[in-house]
């Protein structure tokens, strides 16, 4: 016999005799609370920095006066070429390794832990969330929802290759609790929260 | 890495002998606890989701052959290659196996408690494979020969002096450079040339939903996805037991894990692996490793659902004052005391005896499991097994025997009294271990049934 069939032949032999229900998840995720404000309180408190904008322009302006001109930078947003390139995303993966900063779109938001969901139809490629520098992304106000209940309603049953929640920079606290931003991937986050 | 042999009280005892550092270690675990506590209470319905993913969990197990079989199908069908490991040497095998075949022998690697549970990286390292581990924690107690002492955290058994001295010696940082910010970019600079230069990476899996066939990897380091998304191979290693049913159901916990483990509302990535990404290869190592066994014991059944939070151990008195690797198992604290014995009674009869039965760790546990009951249970099997220490079997038969009779008990009491206040000599030196790092009360002037029939002729006097 495979280790596949002995393997499934003892967890049949053991398991419970008979299955217990599911749970329903319904009544999860229902009081009311303001998703903005605590989206914006929840992101500050892990690290993150928020902006509310209202067009692309105010986007160029930001990252014009916040990162420096001469680094790489890399972007899945069309109105953005002039700003950063968008001829990257069928490269290896490897040669990202000298971005400083990724300017992505999420589809949406989660309000109680800042978490923004990203799928490989946006990402342009799986790494680029990660391998640069600095990290900033761009959601609509109106895709802010208030818990992961809503976020999985959401995603429903979407089909996707990878997809990832980020909330806030990458970071460890490994040496004596210390909290450090930008352990392996991104040093810094901005959400641009857009009108 | 050596496999430590000593039981746990007498490592315990070594591990006490830095006072100033037990202390830190005791008091930096239970912030830890006091964070988890602040953000538990800022969710209203905390319970209810603890009550829910206890609940999930129960019918996972109950119904976990079909979960496993319609998980695998849907994993094939999204391009997943599927092995099944009955043991750490099977899995160990299929690893080295999927390495070998791509003519590689370097891996990169991020958290995986199952492989630390099956020594992979021993394993490797004598078939001429080196492993990096990423995880900060992993990556510093890998490069001074030591195992993680905490799932979560993995060198919190170290001071940041340690780490400077490691890293030092290793990656030739500045010598009594102590600030964790220098730290930590040197030793993101080094691996991120790992994470650029490696074709195989290997990542835990912290659930699966048999559903869809995806597997969710949480990290706060962004150190899975750097090696997952840049290597042309990618190995994830589980153990049966993480499989939940449908998507949704990770919502329930993903908002338990990282609150429960560190008080963080969410750890930094989420991430989703569905698919390999094109020209990528995926492998998954479902593994039984004793699993299987642990399902049938019905009284510890229960310990299967764990998430690997933490939160036990971060709460755990006994833990916190004696570290992790007192445990001298990949999983150490109150959870790992008892799903230790299920894989080797012999070896871990010491440690669901290391435990004051509070009931802690049963408190803050995400998904419910009665540990202080489990640690309990496991006391009487291993000791109807005949794995205890003959000096507790004696004790413990000297005890029964006092407790079941009126007038020895009487006497013995007497006696005790009488020793404790005349003879303390006796009792309070190094033979009496309840002597150590403590001193007892004074003895009462009488016993309570002394007492009670005092005051019964008292108020029979009084009529």
């Amino acid at each position: 016999m495979s280790s596949r069939d002995s393997i499934l032949s003892k967890i049949k032999n053991n398991q419970p005799t008979s299955v217990s229900e599911l749970p329903s998840l319904s009544f999860l995720g229902l009081d009311k609370i303001d998703v903005i404000q605590t989206y914006k309180t929840v992101l500050k408190g892990i690290g993150g920095f928020c902006e509310e904008v209202s067009s692309l322009d105010e986007v160029k302006a930001y990252i014009a006066t916040h990162y420096p001109a001469d680094k790489r930078k890399i972007t899945t947003i069309p109105e953005l070429a002039d700003i950063a390139e968008t001829e990257w995303t069928n490269d290896d993966p490897h040669s990202l390794q000298n971005v400083e900063l990724a300017i992505i779109k999420a589809h949406f938001g989660v309000a109680e832990n800042s978490g923004l969901w990203v799928t490989d139809a946006i990402l342009g490629q799986r790494v680029s969330p990660f391998i640069p520098q600095y990290l900033t992304i761009i959601v609509n106000k109106k895709d802010i929802l208030a818990t992961m209940h809503q976020a999985y309603e959401r995603i429903g049953d979407l089909d996707y290759g990878f997809g990832t929640f980020i909330a806030g920079p990458s970071k460890t606290a490994d040496i004596e609790q210390s909290l450090v931003l930008g352990a392996h991937g991104a040093r810094g986050l901005t959400v641009f929260l857009m009108e | 890495m050596k496999e430590n042999t000593i039981d746990h009280s007498h490592a315990a005892a070594i591990f006490n002998k830095d006072v100033e550092r037990v202390n830190w270690h005791d008091e930096t675990l239970w912030f830890v606890r006091s964070k988890r506590d602040k953000s538990a209470h800022a969710i209203p319905e905390w319970e209810a989701l603890r009550e829910t993913a206890s609940n999930i969990k129960n019918n996972v197990l109950s119904n976990i052959h079909d979960y496993l079989v319609e998980f695998e199908a849907k994993a094939k069908e999204n391009g997943i290659i599927i092995h099944w490991a009955a043991d750490g040497d099977e899995h160990n095998k299929i690893v080295h196996s999927i390495i070998a075949k791509h003519g590689v022998t370097q891996m990169v690697k991020s958290k995986s408690m199952l492989t630390e549970e099956c020594h992979l990286n021993e394993y490797l390292a004598e078939n001429g494979v080196e492993v990096i581990d990423s995880d900060l924690g992993e990556f510093i107690v890998q490069l001074r020969k030591e195992p993680p002492s905490h799932i979560v955290l993995p060198a919190i058994h170290l001071k940041k002096e340690d780490v400077s001295d490691t890293f030092h010696e290793h990656l030739g940082t500045e010598k009594g450079n102590n600030d964790p910010q220098y730290l930590t970019e040197a030793a993101r600079k080094e691996l991120r040339d790992t994470f650029l230069t490696r074709k195989v990476a290997l990542t835990g899996v912290n659930f699966a939903v048999a559903e869809t066939g995806e597997f969710v990897v949480c990290t706060n380091e962004g150190n899975a996805d750097m090696g997952a998304h840049l290597a042309d191979v990618h190995i994830a290693c589980m153990g049966f037991e993480k499989l939940i049913p449908q998507r949704k159901h990770l919502s329930v916990f993903l908002r338990l894990l990282a609150r429960s483990a560190t008080g963080q509302p969410i750890t930094t990535f989420s991430s989703h692996f569905k698919k390999p990404r094109d020209g990528q290869e995926m492998h998954i190592v479902i593994v039984d490793n004793g699993r299987s066994t642990q399902l049938g014991r019905e009284e510890f059944r229960n310990s299967l659902k764990c998430i690997r939070c933490g939160a036990c151990m971060n709460t755990c008195p006994v833990y916190r004052r004696s570290g992790g690797h007192s445990y001298h198992n990949a999983v150490a604290g109150p959870i790992g005391s008892i799903l230790a014995p299920n894989l080797d009674m012999k070896k871990n009869a010491d440690l669901p005896f290391a435990s004051t039965l509070c009931g802690s760790c049963t408190n803050v546990c995400p998904v419910k499991i009665d540990i202080h009951d489990q640690l309990y249970k496991w006391r009487q099997v291993l000791v109807k097994e005949g794995y205890t220490p003959s000096s507790k079997t004696m004790a413990m038969k000297g005890m029964s025997a006092v407790l079941a009779n009126p007038t020895v008990f009487k006497i013995a009491g007497k006696a005790g009294r009488f020793v404790m206040k005349n003879l303390p000599f006796m009792v309070n030196n190094n033979l009496n271990a309840w002597y150590k790092q403590r001193e007892m009360p004074a003895p009462p002037e009488e016993s309570f049934r002394e007492w009670y029939a005092k005051k019964a002729k008292e108020s029979k006097d009084k009529k």
